[in-house]
């Protein structure tokens, strides 16, 4: 990434896996309130964090994101009634792994972001930033993945 | 190989400013597989349009990726203009760098930099799209209404008259709801029953609604146009074909001391009986549970009772009557189930964080009664024939507490919401009270007023400018008996000073609730609700009486506390919404459905048990002989409705969700992080 240099040099790089009918209007609301924030992340749009399946995120490590963001409804407010139940059973269970593999839990951030919550949704992507910067490139798991 | 067009559109200045647009351009038509790549001042203007049409045509693109604003925004616009050109409007994507990128930076050469990835992310996309064609579904042009109270009726007869049939579910033994009950309604003061009960006959006698009384609906199978619901119609105990409504079993029936429901205890009625004289349909229905024929036969003891029987003189009683199931083809189902009271320091129907008031003495003092049972009193039809009368010895109150926000507004209690209609109904009632009582007292105990609405604040201020209620701003805080009066003690909070009155009668204005059993019933449809049991609208602004699932509708006072022009101007919004569904003679969805590899799936139906919509069913993979080889899962494209729950869930990857297949997210990562 062609970020701009900082007193570190080092610019995350961070996969957002959202859904579409929340954080990812969440996101646009964001962009239409004009709120700034980091720009280190891409979203990747999903029709629901149930979709959202945890290879993504062991994919995203591999290839070289140094932090994943997951997002989708508040509990109870899934369009698609129960998706985000099964998306938070599954993630649950997801950074528990990571944890036991030995991935810095600050480089996974899971939240949960309505369509109204653009100012949280610049909170997540900063928090995230922030945590992520913190940690520092994550090089140990891009050595492990090889020339995956 | 893909030949992709990317189209980078400058937002005027809105992209423009922060995102160098004309090098994005540039630094996409480096990428394999882009064949074109420009930049221009406004993509979704008409010449822009021109632009990608024209594009699609010369460079033969075999995909689109538009970079501009949210595909909230204009995708279903950029997909007709590439559908126009000849291309598969599924194959065109947007890459969002107005309010993803451009919008939220400063910095131009990382908000280009982050424009770059965005478009390459969605051309990396866009290269394993597949052509994708809209689901066509048919429509059954018949509607199911749940609830028989004011919304749903207007709703059936709005749906009925426009031309298709309904079939009307009611739990109750007759249509007509809480408005049947009301004396009189606010701002107008005209009677309740006499505006409602001409409704509830032409619901009667329309030739299009199928009224099921003494109903509910058991399940609801199918989706948007196809739906088929199982109702069971409840044993009433007669015959409706034989049964004239004459009215001779009530007459005859010795037990007439149950408390009525309608008169909400403040009446009696006999163990088979008409719930009110305008009841529709005009039918008795037997109480199960207090008829003595009926008790005496489950104790195994014999017939101790025939009065109704042998007053019958068209054998229409039928004590063998079972619960009967009839199954309806819907193609729109609209939700009207109304609302309950929060029932005052009695139990709450198995909410634990609902606490009641104790304090205010409810269920122990007689002569406090909450709003409804106010309004059997004043009800001309009610038991005291209109008489305002205390329930303890039938003296007329020459001092009446009203109290507002009982249960509404207060988080301590459970409930945080506005019940709306309190403010209105108490003025009504303090008005009331002050017309049938020459020379009586009526106090209201208030928080705010809230009386928006047409004619409403106009309605509160007469009460208390010209009919001469007296209204203390303050709560009470403890209600007790001394004597023949009850104590009420409260803080004027304008005055600064405690606030006691001796009151014949307190009328607790109670909040509005869901009817109880909403929650089984809103999971049957699949449909969500809030932590109160409301039913929730798909928007609150732009959809407010479609649900999440697609084909059901609400309406009325089961989706937030609604007062009777809320709930009829919410019914016909639903019958427009379903008289709008049936003028198709197909429904078309987007494709953005589930698909099964029947070769790869093992069968183990994971997909099934997480499957919020029941889309997921068992097809029999055969032989040429007609053997069964195996059993795996299969999705019905017109119930799914594309979450991909199933997809993630999936262990050995047989299910694709069409549109956000695996190898079109994983492109996407490899396209940002390489």
């Amino acid at each position: 990434m062609e970020g701009t240099a900082t007193a570190t040099g080092f610019e995350p790089r961070i996969t957002a896996f959202v859904c579409n009918w929340c954080t990812y209007t969440g996101a646009d609301l964001a962009g239409t309130s004009r709120l700034q924030m980091a720009a280190n992340t891409r979203i990747v749009r999903l029709p629901c964090t149930g979709r959202i399946d945890p290879a993504f995120v062991i994919k995203a490590f591999e290839r070289g994101a140094d932090g994943v963001i997951v997002s989708g409804c508040h509990p109870a407010d899934c369009h698609y009634t129960a998706g985000n139940y099964h998306a938070r059973r599954r993630f649950a269970v997801l950074r528990e792994l990571l944890s036991f593999m030995g991935v810095d839990e600050r480089r996974v951030t899971f939240s949960w972001v309505s369509a109204s919550e653009g100012a949280k949704w610049r909170d997540v992507v900063n928090g995230a930033v922030e945590r992520v910067r913190e940690c520092g490139p994550f090089e140990s798991y891009r050595a492990l993945a090889g020339g995956v | 190989m893909a030949r992709i067009g990317v189209f980078v559109c400058h937002c005027g200045e809105n992209i423009g400013r922060t995102v160098d647009c004309h090098a994005v351009a540039e630094a996409l038509g480096q990428v394999p597989g882009v064949a074109h790549a420009v930049d221009y001042k406004y993509m979704c203007s008409d010449p822009g349009q021109q632009l990608i049409k024209a594009a699609i045509a010369e460079k033969q693109l075999t995909g689109v990726v538009v970079a501009a604003c949210s595909p909230h925004m204009h995708e279903k616009t950029f997909r007709r203009a590439a559908s126009s050109a000849g291309l598969n409007p599924f194959t065109c994507e947007m890459a969002n760098v107005r309010e993803h990128c451009s919008w939220i930076h400063e910095d131009r050469a990382s908000a280009t930099a982050k424009a770059i990835d965005l478009s390459r992310m969605m051309v990396e996309k866009v290269k394993r799209n597949v052509p994708l064609s809209t689901i066509r579904i048919p429509v059954t042009r018949r509607a199911l209404v749940i609830g028989g109270g004011i919304a749903g009726i207007q709703a059936a007869l709005d749906i009925a008259d426009g031309g298709a049939e309904v079939v009307l579910v009611e739990k109750a033994p007759s249509i007509g709801g809480h408005m049947s009950q009301l004396s009189e309604t606010f701002p107008t003061l005209d009677c309740s029953q006499c505006i409602l009960t001409p409704r509830m006959v032409e619901v009667y006698q329309h030739p299009r609604i199928r009224l099921m009384s003494w109903s509910e609906v058991e399940s609801v199978e199918g989706y948007i146009g196809n739906f088929k619901v199982t109702i069971r119609k409840k044993a009433r105990g007669v015959d409706e074909d034989k049964c004239n409504g004459c009215g001779a079993c009530t007459r005859a029936c010795p037990n007439k001391r149950i408390p009525s429901e309608f008169d909400c205890g403040l009446g009696k009625r006999p163990a088979i009986y008409v719930p009110f004289p305008q009841a529709v349909p005009n039918l008795p229905v037997v109480d199960r549970a207090r008829c003595t024929l009926l008790i005496a036969r489950s104790k195994g003891k014999k017939d101790a009772c025939m009065k109704c029987v042998e007053a019958c003189q068209r054998g229409a009683i039928d004590f063998e009557q079972k619960d009967r199931f009839v199954t309806e083809e819907v193609g729109a189902i609209v939700v009207a189930t109304g609302y309950q009271l929060y029932e005052i320091g009695r139990d709450q129907g198995g909410r634990k964080d609902l606490h009641g008031y104790g304090e205010y003495g409810y269920g122990t003092i007689p002569d406090v009664i909450d709003g409804m049972q106010f309004e059997r009193l004043a009800s001309a039809s009610g038991p005291t024939a209109g008489r305002i009368l205390r329930p303890s010895d039938g003296r007329e109150p020459r001092t009446i507490v009203f109290l507002q926000c009982v249960g509404s507004r207060d988080p301590a209690k459970g409930i945080e919401y506005c019940s709306k209609i309190c403010c209105m109904y108490v003025a009504k009632h303090a008005m009331l009270y002050r017309h049938k009582e020459n020379g009586g007292r009526a106090v209201v105990f208030y928080m705010d007023i809230r009386a928006a609405g047409k004619g409403y604040d106009e309605f509160t201020r007469r009460a208390i400018e010209e009919e001469g209620a007296e209204y203390v701003r303050g709560r009470v805080s403890r209600m007790y008996r001394d004597g023949d009066v009850i104590k009420v003690v409260g803080f004027d909070t304008l005055g600064g000073e405690p606030f006691g009155v001796d009151a014949d009668m307190v009328v607790l204005a109670t909040a509005m609730r869901p009817q109880p059993g909403i929650e089984s019933l809103a999971q049957k449809l699949s449909v969500s609700y809030d932590r109160h049991g409301f039913i929730n609208e798909a928007h609150p602004k732009l959809r407010p009486v479609e649900t999440n699932t697609a084909g059901v509708f609400v309406a009325g006072a089961c989706q937030a506390p609604r007062d009777i022009p809320d709930s009829v101007s919410m019914a016909s919004a639903t019958a427009s919404k379903v008289l709008g569904l049936f003028s198709n003679e197909m429904l078309e969805r987007e494709p953005t459905v589930a698909r099964v590899d029947a070769a790869i799936c093992a069968g183990c139906f994971h997909c099934e048990r997480v499957c919020p919509y029941g889309a997921v069913t068992h097809m029999e993979v055969k032989d040429r002989q007609g053997n069964v080889l195996k059993v795996v899962a299969d999705v019905n494209p017109g119930v799914c409705q594309g979450c991909g729950t199933c997809v993630a869930t999936c262990p050995s990857k047989s299910v694709e969700l069409q549109g956000f297949t695996d190898e079109q997210v994983w492109a996407q990562i490899q396209a940002f992080l390489g």
